[in-house]
């Protein structure tokens, strides 16, 4: 029985979900999106530059091959966000979005109450909302309550490659598993032991950008990723051993040959 | 004047059509907002733009 993803009734057979931002070239950031084996990515929305060569942006490249995400970046308020992801609609053909509202500039923490007040409008008209949050369960419980498709906390800052520094709330998120929708630990990671870290406690799907553009190879960043998020999902349903408070040998105790058995303490 | 992705241009009277293509802009590739109305790629409007109207030209771009 295939272990698969379903967010709003898609289903998809990889839980990398991936970013298309900070590449240095077109050619490597397809490659390293195939090398991914991601089946979702994200883009933004963008004022096209008048009279530059490639003016059409992204479009050719990822159109047909991936479901796409346009993302709200650059909004600081509901009002700006609902207006992109309008557009992105408008571009894709397709009503998700990865709703993230910013108003900081040093941390790019999302604002919860604009996020919250954008969420609503973008159900209302239709939207498959994923929203970008703090590590916040209230605030995730209210998201999907309304209807967001999934949860997506972060494990640190956007692009800091910090690694799971929320891991004690993104633990609280997952007892809160069966109450919400699939949760994408989304920001921050650095490496793929972060991405196995987290699939390992039963996050449903992990969004990795600058941590595979920014690597020395992306491409092999990229495929190093993929194999993490598989592992760690395999773990997670392979149902990890207890950790014990002291040591349990491996080999048995008895019949050690040549020498005096230990007497019990 | 219209203002277009930000920049005042003499565009008053022209329809997006016209717009686009003295912009060497393809209208498959590009969604644009002329005031509060989106309009999907491919679907232009066919009114003419009137002074003041403030148009958005997107595209998607890469971002995470």
């Amino acid at each position: 029985m295939a272990d698969l993803l379903v967010i709003a009734n898609q289903t998809f057979k990889s839980r990398l979900i991936v970013g298309t931002g900070k590449y240095r070239d077109r050619g490597v950031m397809r490659e390293a999106l195939e090398a991914s084996g991601a089946e979702m990515v994200t883009v933004s929305i963008r004022r096209v530059e008048i009279g530059a060569p490639g003016h059409q942006g992204l479009l050719e490249e990822v159109m047909g091959k991936y479901r796409l995400l346009p993302n709200t970046a650059g909004a600081k308020t509901a009002e700006e966000a609902v207006r992109i992801a309008r557009l992105g609609r408008a571009l894709t053909g397709e009503n998700w979005v990865k709703l993230e509202v910013i108003p900081d500039p040093l941390y790019l923490l999302p604002d919860p109450l604009e996020t919250y007040r954008a969420a609503e409008i973008l159900l209302q008209e239709g939207f498959v909302v994923l929203p970008y949050i703090g590590p916040d369960p209230v605030l995730a419980t209210k998201l999907s309550a309304i209807g967001c498709a999934t949860v997506m906390p972060l494990a640190a800052p956007i692009g800091s490659g910090w690694g799971v520094k929320t891991r004690a709330l993104i633990e609280v998120f997952l007892r809160l598993h069966d109450r919400l929708p699939p949760i994408v630990v989304d920001a921050g990671l650095g490496l793929p032991s972060h991405a196995a870290e987290v699939m390992e406690l039963g996050a449903d799907a992990v969004l990795v950008n600058t941590a595979i553009a920014e690597a020395q190879d992306p491409v092999a960043m990229a495929a190093a990723f993929r194999m993490a998020v598989e592992a760690g999902r395999k773990a997670y349903l392979a149902g990890p051993m207890t950790a014990r408070e002291t040591a349990s040998p491996s080999s048995p105790v008895v019949g050690v040959p040549l020498v005096q058995p230990e007497t019990p303490v | 004047m219209v203002y277009v992705n930000g920049e005042p241009r003499q565009a008053a009277g022209k329809t997006l059509e016209e717009l686009l293509k003295e912009l060497q802009l393809n209208p498959q590739l590009v969604a644009v907002l002329v005031n509060e109305t989106v309009y999907p790629r491919g679907k232009l409007p066919t009114e003419p733009l009137k002074e003041g109207d403030v148009v958005e030209i997107v595209t998607l771009m890469q971002g995470g």
